[in-house]
């Protein structure tokens, strides 16, 4: 009997690319399903209606929703292919932590392109402040699993699309800063798993220009 | 083998005192060591650099902060009385409701506590609605776990005492009996539970130290020249 695998989301989306990562790590088909925020379909309403967000995904009818649950739920599910958590606790729990710290750079990301002035200062100095804790835990391992890519490299890889379109709005080059944060993304993306699922960096940035001139930022 | 497990704690942290549940519910023995968070220790700093916060627990001299995490390792670490459930799907659904728990729900309660005006009207409205949503996910069970208590009303727990507390300072009700049946008697429930009970921080002093928070929050706000944002 074959999994129905569905996944609601946004082209865009690093979060949304996260879920995109592991279901190519494991092999997994699924249906794509883009989603338009400012018009949400009935069944991403009914299948999250707590925050109406995406990504979700659909298994078998019964929705995860959370781009790091959604993750665990995977590696849990399909845990004998690829495992992106390590099978001991204390390193899981190292995992997760940096996992959830990586969560911050969502909403500093967006203080990036949609302020000016002081406030994006601000956002821009907690970003690279972030960025170099990770790459600081990162250290000289190939990836931050060890040998093996894993769980904290799924969360923060699908950001380093998103550099070129916050460097730009923000002013900033994340290499000169972080530059074994850039070379451990460039690694990743020799992965087929990281880059048939992360987004052309120039076409992020389009986005983001879009998203500006909606939004009204100038 | 010996096995040894500290906790860096506050007398009042609900966020520790999560993990304090969990540590005894398991009939784990640990040490736990108080931190006053206003003179924060150089070993506190030393383990949790990135937040510098409690709770962290330190397990055979190896430290994991951030209370989420912890939970999920002591449930991976010491079998017994398992806190999370077995099923993957279930699992999933477990770690998304203390997500909402933390993220929409003991902020907006955080809100229409420590704000005023129209910002604590808009902050007890978004209460309520998430509430709403605690309220359904209820039905049919005693605890968030089912039967007994599991991880979902271990991160929620700081409910079924600070509210009531925030409630007396502020002479408002933010959990309406009336409206929220199912989760009031999952408050009164949870606070009685054996281990839960014997750990609640004294009443008094938590009203001392809300109310001089929220002194605190009035005088800054009114001080400031400009309206608040």
């Amino acid at each position: 009997m074959a999994d129905e695998i569905i996944l609601l989301d946004l082209w865009a989306s690093m979060l949304g690319m996260r879920v995109r990562v592991a279901l190519a790590e494991k092999g997994l088909k699924y249906e794509y399903r883009e989603q338009d925020l400012r018009n949400k379909s009935p069944l991403l309403l009914e299948m999250n209606p707590v925050h109406k967000k995406i990504p979700v995904l659909i298994h078998n009818g019964k929705p995860i929703c959370e781009s790091l649950i959604i993750v665990q739920y995977i590696d849990e599910v399909w845990y004998n292919k690829s495992p992106l958590l390590p099978s001991d606790p204390y390193q899981r729990a190292q995992a997760r932590f940096w996992a959830d710290y990586t969560d911050k750079l969502y909403e500093l990301g967006r203080q990036l392109w949609l302020t000016k002035g002081e406030e994006q200062e601000t956002a821009k100095k907690g970003f690279m402040e972030c960025l170099k804790l990770l790459e600081g835990e990162l250290g000289d391992k190939p990836y931050f699993g060890g040998e093996i890519f894993g769980f904290l490299d799924v969360a923060l890889v699908t950001f380093s699309c998103w550099f070129f379109a916050y460097e730009s709005f923000g002013n900033f080059s994340v290499e000169a800063e972080c530059p074994k944060l850039v070379a451990w993304s460039k690694r990743c993306m020799e992965k087929e798993s990281v880059s048939s699922s992360l987004e052309d960096p120039l076409k992020i940035h389009g986005f983001v220009i879009m998203m500006r001139k909606e939004l009204g930022v100038e | 083998m010996g096995e040894e497990v500290k906790l860096f704690r506050s007398w009042s942290s609900p966020f520790a005192l999560r993990i304090v549940w969990a540590l005894e519910i398991k009939g784990i023995e640990y040490e736990a060591v108080f931190e006053d968070l206003s003179n924060k220790s150089p070993l506190l700093l030393q383990y949790n650099p990135v937040h510098k916060k409690v709770p962290i627990l330190v397990h055979n001299g190896r430290p994991i902060a951030e209370s989420f995490v912890i939970l999920e390792y002591i449930d991976e670490t010491w079998k017994q009385v398992p806190l999370l459930p077995k099923d993957p799907y279930e699992r999933a659904m477990a770690r998304f409701w203390a997500k909402f728990c933390e993220d929409k729900v003991l902020t907006s309660i955080w809100s229409a506590f420590i704000k005023q005006g129209k910002e604590q009207e808009e902050a007890l409205v978004a209460a309520a609605e998430n509430l709403k949503f605690l309220e359904k996910e209820m039905k049919g069970k005693k605890f968030f776990g089912g039967e007994r208590i599991g991880y979902v009303d271990l991160v929620l727990g700081w409910l079924a005492n600070l509210v009531s507390i925030f409630e007396e300072i502020i002479g408002l009700k933010i959990v309406d009996e009336e409206k929220f049946p199912l989760l009031y008697s999952w408050m009164q429930d949870f606070a009685e539970a054996p281990i839960i009970r014997d750990n609640w921080p004294p009443r008094d002093k938590m009203i001392v130290k809300f109310q001089a928070l929220l002194d605190a929050a009035i005088a800054s706000s009114s001080s400031s020249s400009s309206s608040s944002k």
